[in-house]
């Protein structure tokens, strides 16, 4: 259960104010698939920021399971961040580790053991459909390849929540449907997906609730919702 | 934790051998630093030996009249010997003074023959006094000047010899001062340069460390690989160095000798090798793992 109660977020800058997000509220429930729309600028990814304590909001209280987000502190960060996997528009893959390496290391920060990250490690490359490339560094991989190799680092230690911000930006319409299938697949094995995205056909094809954000407010909250910005 | 620290550690060689480039540039920076170093400890050691050379042979003597009692100058050194200021006293007799300077000038004839038309011992006994230091001469030579037996002094060689032992004390004393002020700013130097060459190795990885702590790692798991890096390039660079030094103060060695017949350093390295070994290694890694540890952790405040 994720729950963002009246979240501002004003960022000052030279004495000038600019307001990402003004009194947003929602609640996400276990096992949702819930897409977060907008504009570029419409506070999306001031929404995720906060939700994985990147930055605290200027106003408000964000509840994670029984986490208060913003009384985190630096040490049990790690801890934290464990519980939730994230895949970014640019991958944000450890360029001087392998794809076997990168998935791994996820498994290693937690202090797991060697037998559990040789078996969990393969079985969600495999999963990705990456096992034949797990020994290639990234930048030897194609967009679409990276980015699964980030959604099997995101969902290997088993978390409460995958966010995926913009996971499709980089990527010809092909490898996004892709993309997109495997979330949809992790979020049916009962994890809950927060998808930020500006791709139309993508919210439209998945069905699922839809949370639009313009100029830092929220416009619609719908279940089964489509991409509608007006 | 062990499984932790046995991770760390691989991780840190992996990123040493697979950023090979940069390893190898930051380890050259460390060598150069180390053999900075080096080049200070072997110039220490020549000015010091240099100076304690020079500073050996300064000394005083009083010559004793000819009818002086031996009794009396035994008297006079005992009572020297009491003063802190002293560090040795050589009692030289007229009959040894003979000896010795028949022995001198035994291949001249001329010297010899004028000698022995000579009845008696022309010779004067005489003590040879050496201080701790330089400066404590004139104490030494003013106790003597104040003594009650000065009548039986025949000569103190102080009084002509003042001028060069004080402008000689002087000159050691800036040398080592200079030395001293030289070996800490060039030291400090090479620390700098190190330093900031491994933080800029560090910078071009600031966004690897800000994955890690989005995927969750801890600030010990982020910062630890980069450290045994440190340690690493400590370890790679002081051996490196070594293999430049030594064969270097082997040929050097004959010919600072040359120049102060007392100082063998070849030999010097070689019975304090390990001594000398460790404080290369100490400083490598040390400088490694701090430099690291401050670099990475500007980084972690994700």
């Amino acid at each position: 259960m994720i729950i963002f109660q009246n979240i501002s977020k004003i960022y000052k800058n030279n004495g000038h104010e600019s307001v990402a997000l003004d009194e947003v509220a929602f609640t996400i429930n276990p096992k949702e698939f819930i897409s977060l729309v907008g504009k570029s600028g419409a506070g999306k990814s001031t929404v995720i920021k906060l939700l994985i304590g990147e930055e605290k909001p200027t106003k408000g209280r964000i509840i994670f399971g029984s986490y208060d987000v913003n009384k985190i502190k630096r040490k049990e960060m790690p801890f934290f961040r464990r519980h939730i996997g994230i895949i970014f528009q640019d991958f944000r893959l450890l360029s001087a580790k392998t794809a076997y390496e990168n998935v791994a290391f996820a498994l290693e920060v937690a202090g797991r053991p060697q037998s559990d990250i040789n078996e969990f490690v393969s079985q969600a490359l495999e999963l990705v459909g990456l096992k034949d490339k797990m020994n290639n560094f990234p930048k030897e991989l194609s967009g679409g390849e990276k980015q699964r190799v980030a959604i099997a680092r995101a969902m290997i230690n088993h978390p409460d929540v995958i966010i995926a911000d913009e996971p499709t930006g980089n990527l010809d319409p092909l490898n996004a449907l892709e993309i997109i299938k495997l979330l949809l697949k992790i979020n049916e094995l009962g994890t809950t997906v927060i998808l930020a995205t500006h791709n139309k056909e993508i919210v439209n094809y998945l069905d699922k609730r839809v949370i639009s954000l313009d100029n830092g407010k929220i416009l619609r909250d719908e279940e089964k919702g489509k991409y509608m910005l007006a | 934790m062990f499984i932790n620290l046995s991770r760390i550690i691989k991780y840190g060689i992996l990123g040493f051998l697979r950023n090979g480039w940069l390893s190898m540039a930051t380890i050259s920076v460390m060598f150069l630093a180390l053999l900075v170093l080096e080049g200070l400890i072997v110039f220490n050691i020549f000015t010091n030996t240099a100076l304690d050379v020079l500073q050996d042979k300064i000394d005083i003597s009083v010559y004793f009249k000819i009818k002086t009692p031996e009794d009396e100058i035994l008297k006079i050194k005992k009572s020297l010997e009491t003063l802190a200021e002293v560090k040795k006293i050589d009692y030289l007799s007229r009959d040894k003074a003979l000896e010795l300077f028949k022995e001198k000038h035994a291949q001249n004839p001329v010297v010899s023959q004028s000698l022995e038309e000579l009845e008696d011992n022309p010779l004067l006994a005489s003590l040879n006094i050496k201080a701790h230091n330089p400066g404590q001469y004139e104490i030494i030579a003013s106790y003597l000047d104040e003594s009650s037996s000065k009548e039986s002094f025949e000569k103190v060689t102080y009084a002509q010899n003042a001028l060069v032992i004080e402008r000689l004390n002087r000159i050691i004393n800036t040398t080592k001062k200079g030395g001293l002020i030289f070996m800490i700013f060039l030291a400090l130097i090479a620390v700098l340069v190190t330093f900031n060459t491994i933080r800029l190795a560090i910078y071009s990885n600031r966004e690897e460390i800000g994955i890690m702590r989005l995927v969750g790692a801890s600030n010990w798991f982020t910062r630890g690989p980069y450290m045994v890096e440190g340690v690493i390039y400590g370890f790679v660079s002081a051996i490196l160095s070594l293999i430049i030094i030594l064969p270097a103060i082997y040929f050097i060695s004959p010919y600072f000798k040359i120049f102060i017949p007392e100082l063998d350093i070849w030999n010097y390295f070689i019975s304090n090798g390990f001594v000398f070994m460790g404080y290369q290694f100490l400083f490598g890694i040390v400088l490694g793992v701090v430099s690291s540890g401050i670099a990475v952790r500007k980084h972690l405040r994700v």
